[in-house]
């Protein structure tokens, strides 16, 4: 199979090694019309190994998400063949309907129509907190 | 539009103007009975209170203002699964301002979120009070006359007690206060408090077991009552409810000055013979309560 480079389209860089597939699942890449192709396990200079994902289409992507998921990636804006736009992410302020708080005593435990929140509490830790019940988004 | 969900949405300057106004409502009470003329106060209680409620009741009716509500969920739309959002927003339209108490943690930001009126957290699960803590500042302003250089010794429930919780959130933002905590290992504080408001901010705190052997250096000493609804297993509520017993015997080697706080009710956890000691403050925290909502529903109703 030949992976051609992308005309108009958008490439997820510097993805941690094996981190691609959740990506995919998370952005629901697969509802897409439009190719998706997954390199994995790829040698990189900066990071030993790394996953890419290349999107053949112009997509809006929620960048806090990504961030979220790994605040490393690179996001590359391709048109017309050419980089129009390069993308260095950092951890959301916020995250919106990504983590699902956990804390059988918190509000949105008997209301599962409120929006997941959850606020960066402690960037060098990324902790991110439940707005409701303050819970922390891993261990609650 | 301001409403009160956490402690911490307060600064400290508007904490010291609320209890400079508590204070001067104690000192002239007259000039503050028609200050919520015309203003309505709603009460949406989804799990049972006497105390805090009748506070807020009593507070809105000494500012000259009305109250309407619930006391229970099941008397509310709740029971017909009304979400708590539609519930305020619906309640917006027939009251100035809310006091909202709920089991689960967070429904009073909810309600905040989507409700045209301001919203006050009388209690969220085991989470925040923050009108206990504005209770528990200005009793200690009234015994001490300061919130900075005290011992703390907070003893009881730590893990599920909120009102624990929001008092030392908004004790650790003064200079040179110590928190000795006292609990059981199984009713420590939650971990995010201990983590981002104590070990963060470089909180000087102890956590033990020991409640006599801390005793001569408290300047304070906060009793909690272990919740029976807080616990889902009620083996594990029965093993612990009676861990501490605060007696006049172990408080014989504490300083003269103590003050010993308790958030109310009581069950057993302070024996009755405290009660007319004069380190013994727990009952004038209840009238202290009042007041301070009294300058709480004033501020947030922007009366002057």
């Amino acid at each position: 199979m030949i992976i051609n480079p992308i005309t108009n389209g958008i490439v997820l860089d510097h993805i941690k090694p094996g981190g691609a597939m959740h990506i995919y699942n998370v952005l629901k890449l697969g509802n897409l019309g439009c190719t998706v192709a997954m390199i994995m396990n790829a040698d990189s200079v900066k990071m030993g190994k790394k996953d890419i994902v290349k999107i053949f289409d112009l997509i809006d992507i929620n960048l806090d998400i990504l961030g979220y998921l790994d605040p490393g990636i690179t996001v590359s804006i391709i048109r017309e063949g050419v980089l129009a736009k390069r993308i260095h992410l950092e951890l959301p302020e916020e995250v919106h309907d990504v983590i699902k708080c956990r804390n059988p005593r918190c509000i949105t435990s008997i209301e599962q129509e409120l929006p997941q929140i959850f606020k960066l509490t402690n960037r060098e830790q990324r902790t991110y907190r439940c707005i409701y019940c303050e819970s922390k988004a891993k261990d609650n | 539009m301001r409403s009160l969900i956490d402690i911490l949405d307060l600064s400290l300057t508007e904490i010291d103007e609320l209890i400079e106004t508590g204070l001067d409502i104690i000192a002239n009470p007259a000039k503050y009975a028609h200050k919520c003329d015309g203003k309505k106060l709603a009460t949406l209680f989804y799990e049972p209170s006497t105390r805090t409620r009748l506070s807020f009741e009593a507070a809105m009716l000494e500012l000259g203002g009305s109250v309407l509500g619930f006391s229970e969920a099941n008397s509310s739309s709740a029971a017909k699964g009304e979400s708590v959002a539609d519930t305020a927003r619906t309640v917006s339209c027939y009251a100035d301002i809310i006091a909202m108490r709920h089991p689960k943690e967070g429904a009073p930001l909810v309600a905040a979120r989507k409700s045209l009126i301001p919203v006050i957290n009388a209690g969220d699960g085991g989470h925040n009070h923050p009108t206990q803590t504005l209770t528990d500042l200005l009793t200690i302003k009234r015994e001490k006359g300061r919130f900075d250089n005290l011992t703390i010794g907070l003893c009881g429930d730590l893990k599920f007690g909120r009102t624990v919780h929001s008092l030392i959130c908004a004790m650790s933002r003064y200079e040179n206060v110590k928190f000795v905590l006292i609990s059981p290992k199984e009713l420590m504080i939650p971990e995010y408090l201990r983590q981002e408001y104590l070990i963060d901010k470089n909180i000087d705190f102890v956590e033990t077991t020991d409640l006599v052997g801390v005793m001569p250096e408290l300047d304070i000493l906060y009793m909690t009552r272990v919740q029976k609804e807080r616990f889902f297993n009620e083996a594990d509520y029965l093993r612990l409810k009676d861990s501490y017993i605060l007696t006049l015997d172990k408080m014989k080697d504490s300083k003269p000055d103590l003050a010993v706080l308790h958030p109310l009710p009581r069950v057993n956890e302070i024996a009755v013979e405290i009660d007319d000691d004069p380190r013994a403050c727990y009952f004038k925290q209840v009238f202290n309560g009042k007041i301070i909502r009294m300058a709480l529903i004033m501020k947030l109703l922007e009366v002057e």
